[in-house]
């Protein structure tokens, strides 16, 4: 029994210091935290956290000002993952923030409608509408974040936001567990 | 025309659990049939009543677990299991025991993680390990052999020996296993030699136990001729079970059993071929199933030479278990056209 | 005539379904009919979209370039199969996995399949030709890798450059269960397909070629080697000078045979023959691969990342070998390739060859129709291949196969919540897809991080090495569908490669808006304070007795203002209905 013991022992000091060894060996060299904080977050500046973007709220969340559940565009995702990152429980998504949209949105101006008044082009926190005064105004969708910025300030309501149009560059093959025909439920070892 | 493109993989007549299981099983004639020659129908109930114990068990976890219960109960892994469990069990050994043990097995060790594919632990020997540890008395009452006792119990006797009806008189019909005889006559001082000169053993250990490991050996080569499993496991099993008994032999013959002895006794061969290889609970890649099956065998002669239980496969293996993910993590193989790349993405 | 002992190396790992490739070979290639109406996708080649050179109503001719290869990058060009109307260029479903659309030129057959003079030039003496004029041509001619990755040639030709290559590889391995069309391509235009090789050696001053065939192809390997023996002996004695048929181009347009027809007889013996060697390789999938069948013949394990010509390789299928072929001696464009049509789903299973653009329900039709097992189709073989929703789909130059056949007959594993011996059970852990990964990769430990979504892992694990061969999935006991993971997480992780590069991209330029913003504001504040210093100024200077001018600015500077008011006025006006409380401003 004592030789069990011992075994035991020994064997937990052992594989104790190859872990340790092993933490040592492969750290990552850290990033400031507000960076790290900054990457997890969608970038999509949409202020819904309150914050003027990401980077304010980042900020933010690195003086521990506020939660790390103010995000709508990101999601329940990245919540895990801030939560993941800076060791803290997740939390449900703010609702007072707004809401979570599972797919990626971009606003497309009806250019029949548009006057030309600049009025989004002022909004838009990553400049991606381009117009003049009195000219129709186009967004560019690649560079559209989704963040709705654009809407409220338009005078005559021209603006939309449609779905990402899904193309066969930006085409998901379906994960096979979701296909409904698999009886076994996603179980993931902790 | 419009057709359905409901498909993932595409082919697979390969063949799926329920035939791999089923070929372990067969692989297992051999050494039940030699058990049975040598200790009677003790054996015969345990299987018995261990496949319906199991099945039982298994049929309600999936039922509670809302499983289809079905498909999983026709894996035949839970019938694997309780075999493997039922022949490291000692015949005539009280029916409820055989439950006690499988519950450990089927609704603990297995489905509490989440069922077949998900147990970090080989069921069997948690199985074994409860009870060891829990009843140590009866789970160390063997029977002598039948060739050694020249006593047959019937199958009625064994029946009501097994559900308590009758009481065995123990003391006339157990006898030490061989392993357990080595220990003891080392320590009172005994020479390996004169313990081994004994009657009851043979040219490689008890005689009846080393028919049987012979018969594992059989059905395990059977197993790895019919890809059921690698030969890494087995192999290193033995081969690092062998090398510590040969250096530890050639050091004092005379205090330390030699390697064949240890290769032929107890479970070791039931342990290399048949549980050290449940791929569910061992290492996945080549070299990992080197350094898994080898500390295995390290940690068997360890455990029995300076150990106190009858047997220590069981603990070996369960040992090597939980290191498992970090070896599978370090001995990833090298991919195609790889010779010198980092395999972990961190340089 | 080659004595030459090829040494094989055993490739690792591999899986034997069965192949079923009898059905299908038993019938020479077919031409088909000219279809009425051909659906071609601008789309059939990795690299960019091709620029558009016909508009709707342009009446084209056969061979006649449709599109052409994009100004912006690599591609290949698209040419008319036959000649016809264009009828409309829209967007159509295109055979991909997501049944999605793309851009497809639809063109009306006018039946008599006219070359007009849109054939190319002959360069039958191409032993003459600089390289970089058959690379031009190889370009022009739209050829693609036939093998299954539909790279452009020319662009993989020319990267390899001149002499980097000493040992030309040649893929005539046809792994996959079902698909023929190599074979065929070799039984019956073997000499086509040695000349093809005799020009790519030619291009890439290449040393010498091994042509790899699996073993269960024996008629294709004679055929090689006869091939070779006649073009061999032909350039040892030295005679039968290049006698292109320059003349007959014209007259053999129309005729859809003109492929074969413009035969070996008009080109020069082949003094390479010596130097080329088919090699019988075990019958194994994925030998067909490009990487394992190298390793096969050479020993080479080309690495990731590394470009093969670097180790002195390069490979090529046996189709690219034909097409090039076609396109430097016959003068003939890509605009058809063999297709195979095979299937218990199909009466009469057999070899075409198919126009690009032609409908797969046109080739059935071909092929005796459908039998009453057509339950799945599949374009390529059922390894590899995809399931495809509908038959109306084209013909492009990557389909080598069209599989129809019925689900029991594949042994698919579709999930049939009621089929429980296909049920997908978890995860044993048994390692037989280990054993099976031809690239050594540990599937299971892959699956087990891409259903968690930990695609971190699942990186470190090396999914990018996959070749998505199906061995994994072909073996697995619990039947699960490993390759599906990977193509999803191989996607997924590429779509989130893509969210971060584009949401880095919207943190510079949020940045870049900031900044600009504040300059602004800088900039604006700057003015005021200068048009505010100069007031003082002036009204300093007013004190001083100027007055009246100051006034006077002032009532400008109000005068424009109240502009500004007008013009604010006007803009609300024409936000007419909005209720927008708030200034316009
Ligand atoms: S073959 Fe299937 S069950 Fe076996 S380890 Fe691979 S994925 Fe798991
Ligand atoms: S699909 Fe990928 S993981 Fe599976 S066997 Fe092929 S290469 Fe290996």
């Amino acid at each position: 029994m004592l030789m069990a013991i011992l075994v035991m022992v020994g064997l937990a000091a052992f594989f104790g210091a190859l872990l340790g060894y092993a933490a040592i060996k492969f750290k990552v060299e850290g990033d400031p935290i507000t960076d790290q904080i900054d990457q997890l977050l969608p970038q999509t500046q949409c202020g819904q956290c309150s914050y003027p973007g990401c980077r304010p709220y980042a900020e933010a969340i690195a003086k521990g000002e506020i939660g790390i559940n103010h995000c709508p565009p990101g999601g329940d995702s990245t919540i895990q993952a801030l939560a993941d990152l800076l060791d803290v429980e997740p939390l449900p998504l703010d609702e007072e923030a707004g809401e979570h949209s599972d797919v990626p949105l971009v606003a497309i101006i009806r250019e029949e409608t548009c006057i030309g008044c600049t009025l989004c082009i002022q909004a838009c926190p990553v400049d991606a509408i381009v117009g003049a005064a009195k000219l129709m105004h186009t967004v560019i969708a690649d560079e559209c974040t989704g963040c709705e910025l654009c809407l409220p300030p338009c005078p005559v309501d021209c603006i939309d936001m449609i779905p990402v149009p899904q193309s066969t560059d930006n085409w998901v093959w379906p994960e096979p567990a979701t296909l409904g025909k698999i009886p076994i439920k996603i179980e993931v070892k902790a | 025309m419009q057709f359905d493109t409901r498909i993932t993989s595409l082919v697979n007549d390969a063949p799926d659990i329920s035939q791999l299981m089923k070929q372990v099983l067969y692989a297992l004639i051999p050494a039940v049939a030699t058990l049975l020659y040598f200790y009677g129908w003790g054996v015969l109930i345990n299987l018995v009543l261990a496949v319906v114990f199991a099945l039982a068990l298994e049929g309600i976890a999936l039922w509670v677990r809302g499983k289809p219960v079905k498909p999983f109960l026709k894996d035949f892994s839970a019938i694997v299991t309780a075999c493997l469990f039922a022949l490291t069990l000692p015949p005539l050994i009280s029916w409820w025991l055989i439950l006690v043990g499988l519950f450990f097995a089927i609704i603990v060790a297995k489905h509490l993680y989440g069922g077949i594919g998900y147990n970090p632990f080989n069921p069997a020997m948690i199985a074994y390990a409860v009870l060891i540890v829990s009843f140590p008395l009866q789970m160390s009452q063997w029977p002598g052999a039948y060739s050694v006792t020249g006593e047959w119990l019937s199958l009625s006797d064994s029946l009501s020996i097994v559900f308590g009806q009758m009481d065995a008189d123990w003391d006339a019909i157990t006898r030490a296993t061989p392993l357990d005889e080595v220990r003891t006559g080392l320590i009172t001082g005994q020479s390996y030699q004169d313990i081994v000169a004994g009657d009851h053993f043979g040219w490689l250990s008890g005689v009846a136990w080393q028919w049987t490991s012979l018969a594992y050996l059989l059905g395990g080569l059977y197993l790895i001729k019919a890809r059921v499993i690698s030969w890494q496991i087995p192999v290193s099993v033995l081969a690092g079970l062998a090398g510590v008994a040969a250096l530890m032999w050639l050091v004092d013959s005379s205090i330390y059993a030699s390697p064949l002895f240890h290769l032929f006794s107890g479970a070791t061969m039931l342990g290399a071929f048949f549980i050290a290889t449940d791929p569910v609970s061992a290492s996945t890649t080549p070299f990992g199933q080197l350094v898994y099956g080898a500390s295995i065998g390290f940690f068997i002669y360890v455990i029995r030479t300076w150990g106190v239980y009858p047997d220590s496969v069981a603990f070996a293996v369960l040992i090597m278990n939980m290191a498992v993910p970090m070896i599978d993590y370090y001995t990833q193989p090298k991919v195609f056209g790889d010779s010198g790349r980092a395999v972990h993405g961190k340089r | 005539m080659n004595t030459l002992i090829q040494k094989l190396w055993k490739m690792r790992g591999g899986v034997h379904p069965a192949f079923h490739k009898d059905d299908s070979t038993r019938q020479p290639i077919q031409h088909t009919a000219i279809p009425p109406q051909l659906i071609i996708p601008l789309q059939q080649h990795v690299g960019h979209l091709p620029d558009l050179k016909v508009a709707i109503g342009d009446t084209v001719e056969k061979g006649q370039m449709l599109a052409s290869v994009s100004a912006v990058g690599i591609g290949a060009a698209i040419h008319a199969p036959t000649s016809g109307v264009i009828t409309s260029i829209e967007e159509r479903t295109i055979p991909h996995p997501s049944g999605l659309a793309g851009s497809c030129i639809v063109l009306d057959s006018d039946g008599k399949d006219d070359w007009g003079n849109q054939r190319l030039a002959p360069l039958a003496d191409y032993r003459e030709c600089a390289a970089d004029e058959l690379l031009q041509r190889i370009e022009q001619a739209g050829v693609v890798g036939l093998g299954g990755a539909v790279f452009p040639s020319e662009v993989k030709l020319a990267s390899a450059g001149e002499g980097n290559v000493e040992t030309l590889i040649i893929n005539g391995a046809e792994c996959e269960p079902y698909i023929s069309c190599d074979d065929m391509l070799m039984r019956e235009r073997a000499e086509e397909v040695i000349v093809g090789i005799d020009i790519l050696m030619h291009l890439l001053k290449a040393k010498r070629c091994l042509i790899g065939v699996e073993d269960n192809k024996p008629e294709a390997i004679a055929a090689l080697n006869s091939a070779l023996e006649t073009l061999g002996a032909a350039g040892n004695a030295g005679h039968g000078q290049i006698e292109a048929d320059q003349g007959s181009n014209t007259q053999l347009s129309g005729d859809s045979s003109d492929s074969a027809s413009l035969a070996i007889q008009t080109v020069s013996p082949i003094a390479s023959a010596p130097r080329i060697e088919v090699v019988a390789v075990p019958t194994m999938y994925p030998s067909g691969d490009a990487k394992q069948l190298t390793r096969i013949l050479t020993g080479i394990e080309i690495p990731k990342g590394v470009r093969s010509p670097s180790l002195g390789l390069l490979c090529h299928n046996v189709g690219t070998a034909y097409s090039i072929y076609e396109a430097v001696v016959a003068g003939k464009p890509l605009i058809s390739r063999i297709t195979t049509v095979t299937g218990n789903g199909i009466q009469s299973p057999q070899n075409f060859e198919a126009l690009i653009g032609t409908p797969f329900s046109f080739l059935v039709e071909q092929a005796g129709g459908y039998t009453d097992k057509a339950e799945r189709l599949i374009m390529g073989g059922p390894m590899m291949g995809i399931a495809l929703p509908s038959d109306g789909l084209p013909v492009v130059k990557a389909c080598n196969c069209i599989l129809i056949s019925s689900r029991d007959e594949l042994r698919l594993n579709d999930h049939d919540p009621a089929d429980d011996e296909r049920l997908v059970m978890p995860c044993i852990r048994c390692g037989k897809c280990m054993q099976a990964c031809p690239v050594k990769l540990l599937p299971q430990q892959m699956y087990w991080h891409a259903r968690a979504r930990d695609f971190e892992k699942v990186a470190e694990h090396n999914l990018s090495d996959c070749i998505e061969c199906g061995a994994c999935s072909y073996v697995c006991p619990s039947h699960i569908p490993l390759v599906d993971y990977f193509r999803f997480a191989k996607t997924e992780m590429k779509a989130q490669q893509q969210a971060a590069i584009k949401s880095s991209q919207s943190r510079e330029r949020h940045e870049f808006h900031e900044f600009r913003k504040a300059r602004e504001k800088a900039e604006r504040e700057e003015k005021r304070r200068k048009q505010k210093e100069a007031l003082q100024k002036k009204k300093a200077a007013a004190a001083d007795g100027k007055a009246g001018e100051g006034d006077s600015k002032q009532d400008a500077i109000k005068a424009a203002m109240e502009r500004a008011k007008a013009k604010k006025a006007a803009l609300k006006a024409a936000a007419k209905n909005k209720q927008d409380n708030s200034d316009a401003v």
